[in-house]
């Protein structure tokens, strides 16, 4: 008995450092997403290029598609465009796009220089619906499903091997689903 | 003289916070109430400084924002609930009271508790094991007798 009782410290210690591995292991820098599997919020937002129209949360809904948060501003959306690009060209997903905070004619001509990958796209000049959207940075990629909820977040660029690892899985997934 | 001024200068200067002047509310209460619910917040951007401190744009935002909602009428926890619907648990510096949290809570608390418990019953048994002394057999006498006499010699 007595002998058993001297090694509790051993066995916590042990508990400590497993605990340790797993929290050191995890990346804390990225926050996990509080509205996996909750609609997206309600939002209009001017379209951009299409004066006077509104793109919302209400056109995403009815097929499986990326919501993507970029700025001409964001260095590393400037990394992730030609993944964009070549999804689009490839029609492998329907990707809509979020500008955040950024400016009509800067925006214009990034994409006038990279290429528009986005079947629609957002204009969130005030940043407002990037906070609803619990946005930390660009690049940010949201899953949407065919109901319009938020399936899945990626926060960092998308590049082959996120698509092929974690995105790609997850798109075939939802769009098998009814 | 200066020397000495400027080394207590030093020491009473106070964490800068960001918050710029076009941010300012005009009702002293409500901006007060603004700064103390956003130094709680913490930033997403550089995670380990609070909204009130960062200078980062999405940081400014959301104090804009809180001062919005203030003005708005909500209360400080509808603040707080709000800002938390939308990022989650993990910008509040303060953790709230809850079952994800107890341990980090009383987890330190129920570790000392339970060092102090081991080190009482440990020392407890020191003291009452009897201490029985067996004495030296005769030849172990000669051996101790041989060791001292050689070191003296």
């Amino acid at each position: 008995m007595s002998r058993w009782l001297s090694l509790v410290p051993l066995f916590l210690l042990l508990a400590l450092a497993a605990y340790f591995a797993i929290g050191l292991s995890t990346d804390s820098r990225t926050i996990k997403s509080v509205l996996i599997d909750k609609p997206l919020p309600a939002f209009a937002l001017p379209k951009f290029g299409h004066e006077g129209q509104t793109f919302g949360s209400d056109d995403l809904k009815g097929r499986v598609s990326l919501l993507n948060i970029f700025a001409s501003w964001c260095i590393t959306c400037r990394v992730e465009h030609p993944m964009l690009v070549k999804l689009t060209a490839e029609k492998r997903v329907a990707i809509y796009g979020l500008a955040w905070k950024d400016k009509p004619d800067e925006l214009k001509a990034w994409l006038e220089e990279l290429g528009n990958p986005y079947l629609a796209i957002a204009d969130d000049a005030k940043g407002r619906t990037a906070i609803d959207l619990g946005v930390t940075g660009a690049p940010e990629t949201y899953v949407i499903d065919k109901h319009g909820r938020i399936r899945f977040k990626q926060v960092g660029a998308i590049d082959e091997i996120v698509w092929r690892d974690a995105l790609e899985p997850i798109v075939k997934r939802l769009e098998a689903e009814q | 003289m200066i020397r000495l001024a400027l080394i207590l200068l030093l020491c009473f200067t106070v964490a800068a916070h960001a918050v710029e002047p076009d941010e300012v509310l005009p009702d002293a209460a409500q901006e007060s109430r603004a700064r103390a619910l956003t130094a709680e917040l913490r930033c997403v951007v550089c995670q380990n400084e609070s909204v009130d401190a960062s200078n980062a744009p999405l940081a400014k935002d959301i104090r804009v924002l809180v001062r919005e909602r203030i003005q708005a009428g909500d209360s400080d926890q509808e603040v707080r609930d709000y800002i938390v619907a939308r990022y989650g648990e993990f910008v509040l510096l303060r953790p709230p009271l809850s079952a994800n949290t107890i341990l980090l809570w009383f987890g330190p608390v129920v570790l000392l508790a339970g060092g102090l418990a081991l080190a009482y019953f440990y020392v407890r048994r020191l003291n009452r094991t009897p201490r029985v002394v067996t004495p030296l057999s005769a030849a172990e006498e000669d051996a101790v007798k041989r060791i001292i006499e050689g070191e003296r010699s």
